[in-house]
């Protein structure tokens, strides 16, 4: 699952770095383009398509009546699921998931559930016995790095276009998902002293740390991963959650715009 | 008196239900290097579908004991998105794409040059993102856009298509709703001169019906040829005119 890297592409990134610029120009804070397209697929409740740079991740949600877990019996369920297919990197191997792939779907789904956009109260059909379940579905389609971004960013702008398909299953008409909040990862990696957003995949590959912040509309902090094999000092966490804030409001305002 | 009924359902006034002709394909969308990562790939709409494909090679084969000594070996996956159709799939192969990720291969197969690549892969990777019925031979024309797109020695391109029967009457490229009710579906592949390199059909057919359902086929996978080489020559025929001004100094 590791992507190989030539030594002298490494120095050169180093280097770079040691000068304060990057291999494709950007700032360390600047994202890459981003483009979300909604709806493109019609078979699904609701999809997106999200770019970030040449990264490409497709989002699709698909709803069903289903029994609730035990211990909620009120509350609809979510599942989120990330398929890393082969077509996406000549790293990705088919076959079942990877831990990359399984983290990257718990992180998104993370974001979700945590900022509580979907209320799973309003998902209960008939309490302990029916409630509506949420496939969240991404499909990678091209690794060019931060797929984790692409994939937190393709599951929410899903979620608003999602209808739910009550006629369907006779359940009434359909009506669009109420989703509350919109909760933004941010990632960036680290390399001595410095901090990288929205890192391409040389970047990835030569990093040893990696942290996704999580907001949501208000400003909190709704979800935070690390990871990778290096350490963050207190300063740099600080660092890239303040940048992660203020990121996540430039992007939020992507949706508007969809 | 049944035939009747099957054809209004199926027929308004000598058209089908989005109103094509018996004989005419769905509308088609090609569009060559859409993946950054990929060696070659390729992006397909015909109808509903919505098939993306992807060629990685040639490239060192894991495992090691599936290499062989004289030729590349050719390894194709076929894989649906699990939001790709009215229910829920479960994600990961089944046996229905075990068996389609098979005929493709062996519909490609025959035009790649593997010779030219002794101990080492040709991988190619076919994900729908959504299906209408012709799921297959969109993966076949994505895939074969996608080996030539990376540069892929190849005798010459695959072209795919079905045909089939409803009501009675064949017709080419079913949708959806006649593939479901229809009588019989034949997927056809096949290389511009007429070589045929994949064949399937379940359904009913007269002996006469599949010679027309089969030439059917054939002119529709023709029509394909020619959006796939529009597609590789509006690529690649822009790139030459360009003058060469980058070298990447640092790879």
């Amino acid at each position: 699952m590791t992507n190989v890297i030539s030594e002298i592409r490494k120095d050169y990134i180093y280097n770079l770095i040691l000068k304060g610029e990057r291999a494709d120009g950007r700032t360390f804070d600047e994202y890459r383009d981003i483009s979300i397209q909604t709806n493109l697929i019609s078979k699904a409740e609701g999809s997106a398509l999200v770019k970030i740079g040449s990264s490409q991740v497709l989002a699709g949600i698909k709803m069903q009546p289903g029994e609730p877990y035990p211990d909620a019996p009120n509350r609809g369920v979510i599942i989120t699921n990330a398929e890393l297919v082969p077509l996406a990197s000549p790293t990705f191997e088919p076959g079942p998931p990877t831990e990359v792939g399984i983290e990257l779907a718990r992180v998104v789904d993370r974001g979700v559930r945590e900022s509580k956009a979907v209320n799973l109260e309003t998902l209960c059909l008939v309490p302990g016995k029916q409630v509506w379940i949420i496939f969240i579905d991404v499909h990678i389609l091209d690794n060019c790095g931060n797929i984790l971004d692409a994939s937190s960013l393709g599951a929410i702008a899903a979620l608003l276009t999602t209808k739910v398909p009550a006629s369907k299953f006779g359940l009434g008409e359909d009506y669009p998902l109420p989703v509350n909040d919109i909760p933004i990862a941010t990632t960036a990696i680290e390399f001595g002293d410095v901090v990288m957003f929205d890192p391409d995949v040389d970047e990835e590959s030569i990093a040893n740390t990696r942290l996704t912040v999580i907001t949501s509309v208000n400003g909190s902090i709704c979800g935070m991963q690390k990871s990778g094999t290096g350490t963050l000092r207190t300063e740099q966490i600080c660092r890239i959650v303040d940048v992660a804030c203020e990121k996540a409001k430039e992007i939020r305002e992507k949706f508007l715009e969809v | 008196m049944e035939e009747c009924n099957d054809n209004i359902s199926f027929f308004k006034e000598g058209l089908r239900l989005d109103s094509r002709r018996p004989d005419e394909l769905r509308p088609i969308k090609i569009e060559a290097g859409v993946l950054a990562r990929a060696d070659g790939s390729c992006y397909i709409e015909m109808g509903g579908n919505k098939v993306i494909a992807a060629v990685y090679g040639p490239r060192e084969v894991h495992p090691r004991h599936l290499q062989e000594v004289t030729r590349a070996i050719v390894r194709y996956r076929y894989n649906m998105a699990s939001f790709s159709v009215e229910e829920r799939k479960r994600p990961g192969p089944d046996r229905r794409s075990h068996e389609i990720s098979k005929v493709s291969r062996e519909a490609l197969e025959p035009v790649i040059l593997t010779s030219y690549f002794p101990r080492s892969v040709i991988d190619v990777f076919v994900e729908v993102l959504q299906a209408d019925a012709g799921t297959r031979t969109a993966g076949i024309n994505a895939a074969s856009v996608a080996l030539a797109d990376a540069g892929i020695p190849m005798k010459s391109m695959i072209s795919a298509c079905a045909a089939g029967k409803v009501g009675d009457t064949l017709v080419l490229d079913p949708m959806k709703e006649e593939d479901n009710f229809g009588q019989a579906d034949m997927p056809v592949a096949m290389t511009p001169n007429g070589d045929i390199t994949l064949l399937q059909m379940d359904g009913r057919f007269t002996k006469d019906e599949f010679s027309q359902a089969l030439e059917m086929a054939m002119k529709g996978c023709r029509e394909i040829y020619e959006l796939q080489r529009k597609c590789l020559i509006g690529k690649y025929a822009q790139l030459e005119t360009e003058p060469f001004l980058e070298v990447q100094v640092c790879d």
